[in-house]
C-alpha cells in the first residue's frame, strides 16, 4: 500500500519537471476515476447498443450453414431471399412512397400551423395549443378500432393512402410545435423590413424566413421518414393485400413463420434499417435540439 | 431630392414582437391541422366511447346493436384476462420508465463529458431510437433464439448449456422484452436529458465548485434541480407511450407465453386485429383512456409539476 503514494509523487514531480503544470495534484488517479468514470460505462453500454446490431448483420451476410462468429466470406443469398422471394422489393417500394408522402405533407402543414402560432394572434390559439398537446397523450393502438371503421367508410382500406393520412396525422402536432419554436427564434423585424420593401407576406416569408429554416425543415422532415418508415400497427390493421405491404408488415410475416429462416429475418432487417439508419445520420446532429424544442418545452 | 415618394410611417408606434393581425389567415394557415387532427384524432376518440356501448363484432353482425353497459360488466366481473392485462400493464410501465429513467439519466451524463470522437459515440448510443418495434423484436429474436442466439454462442465458446429457450417461459420472456424494449428506449431519455443538461449555466457550477462541492455534491445540488422539470415530464410522456406501446411485444411473444406478457393494450389491439369484436375492444379502450387520464393528473399532481416552474 505504501508503495502508491510514492508512485504518484513521483509522476508528479516528473511532470513539473517537464514544464507542464498539471492541473490536477494526482493525474493518474484522475486518468483512473477516468476510465472508470467515463470510458468503462461508456464501452460496456457501447457494447449494449451494438451487439445486437452486429449480430443482425452477421446472419444477414453470412452463407447459410456457417457458423463462424463473423460474416465471411460475404453471401448476398439471403438478400436476394427476401429482396426477390419474400417480396421486400414490392414492400421497399410501398415503405418509401407512404413515407415520402408523409415527409412531404407533414412539412407542409406543421409549417403552415408553426407560421400561425408563431406570428399570429388570434382567438383560440390557447386551445389549439392545449389540443396539439393533449395529442401526445393519443395512443395509436387505441384507435385501430374507429379508424378502420372510418378508413372502411371511406373505402381506404388496402389503399396506402390511408396510411399517409393517419402517419401524417400523427407526426403534425410534434412538427408544428417545432416549428412554431423555430420560427419564434427568427426576429419578426427580417419580415417587416420585407413586407415594407413591397412584398406581401408570402414573398416576405419565401425571402426571409424560409432560408433560415433549413435545420428545422430537416429536423421535422426526418422525423417524419422515421415515424412512418417505423408504423406498424396503422399497416397491420388497414393493409391485408400483400402487394401492398409495407417494410414493417413484411418483417412480422418473416417473423411468424412457423420455422423462421433466420439469415432471411436478418437481411429483411437490414432492408428496413438501412433507409433509417442512413436518415438518422442526417438528423442526429439536430435529434437534441428538436425533440426538446418540440416536446418538452412545448 | 424631393423627388423620393414619402414612405408611409410605420404604424407601430413602438416595434413589437408580434403583429397583432385579425382576419382569416392565422385560421387558412391551421385549418388543415384542424381538419385531419378532428377527422382522424377526435372523431374517432368520441366514437371509441360510441361503440364500447354496442355490440359490434365484425364476424357476428347478427348480433350487431345497443348493448348498454354490458361490455364493461363483462370486462369487471367475467374477464379475468381484463385484470391480468392490466397487472401486466402496470409492471410493464413501471419497469420501463424507471429503468429508462436510470439508464438514460447515465447516459446522457456520460456522454455529456468532454471525449475524443463524442458527435460520433453519441449517433452510435443514440442510434436504437431510430429502429421500429418489429425491427427490434428482428433483432433480439435473433439474439434470444436458443439455435442462433447469444446462449448458442456462449455455450460454442463452453459456457452454459446453450438450451435456453428465453421467449417460452413466462418469467424469462417478460424480462427478454423488457431487455429488448430497453436497448431502444433508453437512448430517448437520454437524447431529451442531454438537452436539458446542455442548458445548465455554466457559472452555476463555478459557484458550486467555488464552494468546495465534490462531483457528486455538484449532480445533487446543481445538475439534478435542474433536470427536474424535464425528467418530470419526459417519465409522464414516456409512461403514457410505454403504456401504450404494442408493436415490440405484440411482434415478440404476441402476448404469451399463456398470456403472461399481454398488456392492456396489446389486448385491445388483438380485439381489433384478430377477434374482430369491436364492441369489447372498444370498452377496453375506454377503460385505458380513463386509466391514463387519472394517472396523468395524479402524476402531476404527485411530482407537483407546476409548482416547479418559474
Amino acid at each position: 500500500m505504501t508503495s502508491l503514494p510514492l508512485t504518484r509523487s513521483g509522476v508528479q514531480a516528473q511532470r513539473s519537471a517537464g514544464g507542464r503544470v498539471p492541473v490536477r495534484a494526482n493525474p493518474w488517479p484522475g486518468r483512473l476515476s477516468r476510465v472508470a468514470r467515463l470510458y468503462g460505462p461508456l464501452a460496456l453500454y457501447g457494447l449494449f447498443t451494438l451487439i445486437p446490431f452486429y449480430w443482425m448483420l452477421v446472419f444477414a451476410f453470412r452463407p447459410a450453414g456457417s457458423d463462424r462468429p463473423v460474416p465471411w466470406p460475404l453471401s448476398f443469398a439471403n438478400f436476394d431471399t427476401v429482396w426477390n422471394g419474400v417480396g421486400f422489393s414490392t414492400f421497399f417500394l410501398n415503405s418509401v412512397l407512404v413515407a415520402v408522402s408523409v415527409m412531404i405533407a407533414t412539412t407542409f402543414v406543421a409549417v403552415a400551423a408553426g407560421y400561425a402560432l408563431a406570428r399570429f394572434r388570434f382567438r383560440g390559439k390557447g386551445v389549439f395549443v392545449l389540443v396539439l398537446l393533449c395529442t401526445q397523450f393519443v395512443p395509436g393502438a387505441m384507435l385501430l378500432i374507429p379508424l378502420f371503421v372510418i378508413f372502411k367508410q371511406i373505402a381506404l382500406i388496402n389503399n396506402l393512402g390511408s396510411l399517409i393520412v393517419i402517419d401524417t396525422v400523427f407526426q403534425i402536432p410534434l412538427a408544428a410545435m417545432l416549428m412554431s419554436t423555430f420560427i419564434r427564434g427568427i426576429p419578426f423585424e427580417l419580415e417587416e423590413a420585407a413586407m415594407l420593401d413591397g412584398c406581401s407576406r408570402l414573398q416576405a416569408f419565401r425571402a426571409t424566413i424560409l432560408p433560415l429554416m433549413q435545420p428545422a425543415l430537416v429536423a421535422v422532415g426526418s422525423f417524419a421518414f422515421i415515424g412512418a418508415w417505423n408504423n406498424f400497427l396503422f399497416a397491420l390493421m388497414f393493409i391485408s393485400r400483400q402487394d401492398r405491404f409495407t417494410i414493417p408488415v413484411g418483417l412480422s410475416y418473416t417473423l411468424g413463420q412457423y420455422n423462421i429462416d433466420f439469415g432471411a429475418l436478418a437481411a429483411g432487417g437490414v432492408v428496413a434499417a438501412v433507409p433509417v439508419v442512413a436518415v438518422f445520420a442526417v438528423v442526429q446532429r439536430y435529434l437534441v435540439q428538436g425533440l426538446s424544442a418540440g416536446a418538452v418545452k412545448g | 431630392m424631393t423627388l423620393t415618394a414619402p414612405v408611409p410611417a410605420p404604424v407601430r408606434p413602438a416595434p413589437t414582437r408580434r403583429p397583432r393581425r385579425r382576419g382569416w389567415s392565422p385560421y387558412l394557415l391551421i385549418a388543415p391541422t384542424v381538419v385531419l387532427i378532428a377527422a382522424f384524432l377526435l372523431y374517432p376518440i368520441g366514437s371509441v366511447f360510441y361503440y364500447s356501448l354496442q355490440n359490434y363484432n365484425v364476424t357476428q353482425p347478427y348480433d350487431d346493436g345497443f348493448a348498454g353497459l354490458a361490455n364493461f360488466r363483462h370486462m369487471f366481473t367475467a374477464d379475468p384476462l381484463f385484470w391480468q392485462s392490466l397487472r401486466t400493464t402496470v409492471i410493464w410501465v413501471v419497469a420501463q420508465v424507471v429503468l429508462q429513467l436510470l439508464l438514460g439519466l447515465l447516459l446522457a451524463l456520460i456522454v455529456n463529458e468532454r471525449f475524443k470522437a463524442r458527435g460520433f459515440v453519441r449517433a452510435l448510443v443514440f442510434s436504437p431510437w431510430a429502429v421500429s418495434g418489429v425491427l427490434a423484436t428482428g433483432i433480439w429474436v435473433l439474439l434470444y433464439n436458443p439455435t442462433t442466439g447469444a446462449a448458442h454462442a456462449l455455450s460454442l465458446m463452453g459456457i452454459g448449456s446453450g438450451d435456453t429457450a428465453v421467449l417460452s417461459q413466462p418469467t424469462s420472456a417478460f424480462i427478454a422484452v423488457i431487455v429488448a424494449e430497453l436497448w431502444r428506449g433508453v437512448p430517448f431519455f437520454a437524447i431529451l436529458i442531454l438537452a436539458d443538461l446542455q442548458s445548465v449555466p455554466a457559472d452555476l457550477y463555478e459557484a458550486a465548485n467555488t464552494d468546495g462541492a465534490g462531483r457528486w455534491q455538484r449532480f445533487r445540488y446543481v445538475t439534478l434541480p435542474h433536470l427536474r422539470g424535464a425528467i418530470v415530464l419526459t417519465c409522464l410522456l414516456r409512461a403514457v407511450w410505454e403504456f401504450n406501446n404494442v408493436d415490440l411485444i405484440y411482434t415478440m411473444t404476441g402476448g404469451g407465453p399463456a398470456n403472461e406478457t399481454t398488456t392492456l393494450p396489446l389486448y385491445v389491439a388483438r380485439q381489433a386485429l384478430t377477434d374482430f369484436n369491436f364492441g369489447y375492444g372498444s370498452a377496453l379502450t375506454v377503460v385505458s383512456f380513463l386509466i391514463l387520464l387519472v394517472f396523468s393528473v395524479v402524476f402531476l399532481r404527485v411530482t407537483k409539476y407546476n409548482a416547479g416552474r418559474d
